[in-house]
């Protein structure tokens, strides 16, 4: 039996209807979704607030309320502008511009109302919102020999965070280079050190720790780790290395180098002992 | 009637300010909540800090948008108990008041689309893309789509509804294309078309509509003239017709499709006054016949 055309017509109507309210919405959501994707890649400079994790993450669980920038008392953090760079609308700071304060109660975490900013964070820090970088040694003043330093004392976890190491100056042949070392045990990538950084550009970068940090092939072990871990050499022990030395020396590979032996007399009282001794024997 | 100025006659029957109450209410109601949200960062007195997406007033009272939140649940974020919290007192208060009093009473953009449709009454623009009303249904799955698929609140980088209402508090930048950009899709390309056509936070506020208590009711439908002033100012037209003229269908005067925004301009322009704000059980003459009262027609 023929059904009315009436009837066809509609169902045809319904199904044409649909495919192109489905086709048209369709591609809205992939132009959509492509540009969502491209704003997960933020720029270096864009650091996150402290318990933001993840880039990725993040930008499911932040909902770009602002209240982290409301509770932020040093306007150390904006919402990204639709043509920043950064994911529309979620909370980031420029060192350079305005570092993290690192305060200590943490007011931009505790206002989150989605935990996209990690309330387990009480420690700021524990904070982990980037690592300093010193990335260019060739202006450094520090390393040119200078006594800039400045990165070193701004910082909040000075002598944890950044340390100063002293280097031999070879350019003046007599004076010491005092370089600036980043820890990233310690660093929580606040930022001041590259805010404070005396140079036109900063030699002192907070960088995203995906940028930052290398990472060791997980098969690696390394041999004086695992000798401590294990309490005692893993593989066959060391020979103690025998040195042909003038009677009544010794050598210390600590640093001493060549040094008089306290447990014999430099010189014997018959120098015939001396001229009779066997390769590496006592007299 | 005047086709160019729908409610002309309301103004000579009740005068302007009866003739426009609702929407100036309304329009109080949009600024108000704008200028809470702005005396803080204006003047330093902070009753409300956020913005829609999640708010806390006085320091107490979380308020989060429950679309919102259901993207970040579906891109696989364990959302804290705060945003939950301020989701169910929204939900539970456009249950109770109808949830597209949001579009009506609460969103930024409606002033632009409503300027837009102004505009294209006054201007005597009729042509108008053709487009289901359902589209925005299907937007809405839309953006739940993009939020599981890229594990992001993807819909949130483009959404203009938040992208204008954190603009005007956090700082507009390039938004105010995307506002235009809008207000010219209504103006030219789709009558009614961002909130009555594509927007997906309308069409999930719809669906919050089932017990709302709060609706507009053509309580003296029998008065009605067929002027259309009311059809031709309402934002969701497709409405009306069921209550104004199902008397004979056996249908209710109130008018219960979801898509309702309870914004109450067609109370405003009927010089005889034949719609009122009333409850959902509110009912004429026939209250033991309720049938086929959500059928809707979609333009």
């Amino acid at each position: 039996m023929v059904r009315a055309p009436s009837r066809k017509l509609s169902r045809r109507r319904f199904l044409v209807d649909t495919a192109r309210t489905a086709s048209g919405v369709a591609l809205f959501g992939l132009g959509v979704g492509l540009y969502a994707r491209r704003s997960e890649s933020r720029p270096a400079t864009a650091i996150r607030p402290p318990g933001a994790g993840v880039e990725r993450e993040f930008l499911g669980a932040c909902i770009r309320c602002g209240l982290c920038v409301r509770d932020c008392p040093y306007d150390t953090l904006k919402l990204a502008l639709p043509e920043e760079p950064v994911a529309t609308g979620t909370p980031f700071f420029e060192a350079r511009k305005i570092p993290c304060e690192m305060c200590e109660d943490i007011p931009c975490v505790k206002a989150c109302p989605t935990g996209a900013l990690d309330h387990e964070l009480t420690d700021i820090d524990e904070a982990r919102m980037g690592l300093a970088v010193l990335i260019d040694q060739e202006t450094c003043l520090n390393f040119l020999g200078l006594r800039c330093d400045v990165c070193y004392r701004v910082c909040p976890l000075i002598d944890k965070a950044i340390t100063l190491e002293l280097r031999p100056n070879l350019r003046s042949g007599k004076h010491a280079l005092f370089i600036p070392v980043v820890h990233s045990e310690a660093c929580t990538g606040c930022g001041k050190c590259e805010h404070a950084c005396v140079l036109d550009q900063a030699a002192i970068r907070v960088l995203p720790d995906r940028l930052a940090k290398g990472e060791l092939g997980r098969h690696y072990r390394l041999g004086w780790e695992e000798k401590r871990k294990a309490g005692g050499p893993l593989v066959t022990p060391d020979v103690a290395h025998r040195y042909n030395l003038p009677a009544g020396m010794e050598y210390d590979y600590a640093g001493e180098g060549l040094r008089p032996s306290e447990n014999a007399m430099p010189f014997p009282d018959d120098p015939l002992d001396s001229l009779n001794r066997k390769p590496g024997g006592r007299p | 009637m005047s086709p160019l100025a729908p409610g002309r006659e309301a103004i000579l029957a009740k005068g302007w300010w009866r003739a426009h109450k609702w929407l100036l209410l309304r329009r109080a109601s949009q600024l108000g909540i704008l200028v809470l949200f702005l005396i803080g960062p204006w003047f330093g007195l902070w009753i409300v800090k956020g913005n829609l997406a999640s708010s806390l007033t006085l320091e107490v009272l979380p308020l989060t948008d429950p679309h919102v939140l259901l993207q970040s649940l579906l891109a696989g974020h364990a959302v804290a108990s705060t945003a939950v919290l301020g989701a169910a007192i929204v939900t539970v208060f456009y249950l109770l008041v109808g949830g597209r009093v949001y579009c009506s009473w609460v969103c930024p953009l409606n002033p632009v689309t409503d300027l837009a449709a102004w505009l294209r009454r006054r201007l005597n623009i009729k042509g108008s893309a053709r487009m289901s009303r359902r589209t925005r249904y299907w937007v809405l799955g839309l953006t739940f789509v993009l939020a599981l698929l890229t594990g992001t609140l993807a819909w949130e980088v483009i959404n203009p509804v938040s992208l204008f209402h954190r603009g005007l508090i956090f700082g507009l930048g390039f938004a105010w294309a995307v506002v235009l950009g809008v207000f010219l899709f209504d103006l030219f390309v789709v009558r009614q078309g961002w909130c009555g056509h594509v927007c997906p936070v309308g069409a999930f506020y719809s669906l919050l509509t089932v017990p709302s208590l709060v609706r507009v009711s053509a309580a003296q439908r029998e008065r009605c003239d067929d002027c259309m002033d009311c059809f031709a100012v309402c934002p969701e037209p497709q409405v009306i017709r069921p209550a104004l003229k199902g008397a004979e269908q056996g249908i209710g005067p109130v008018i219960r499709s979801s898509q309702c925004t309870n914004c109450g301009r067609c109370i405003d322009v009927c010089a005889l006054d034949v719609f009122r704000f009333a409850t959902r059980y509110h009912a004429a003459t026939k209250p033991h016949i309720r049938v086929a009262q959500n059928k809707e027609v979609s333009s």
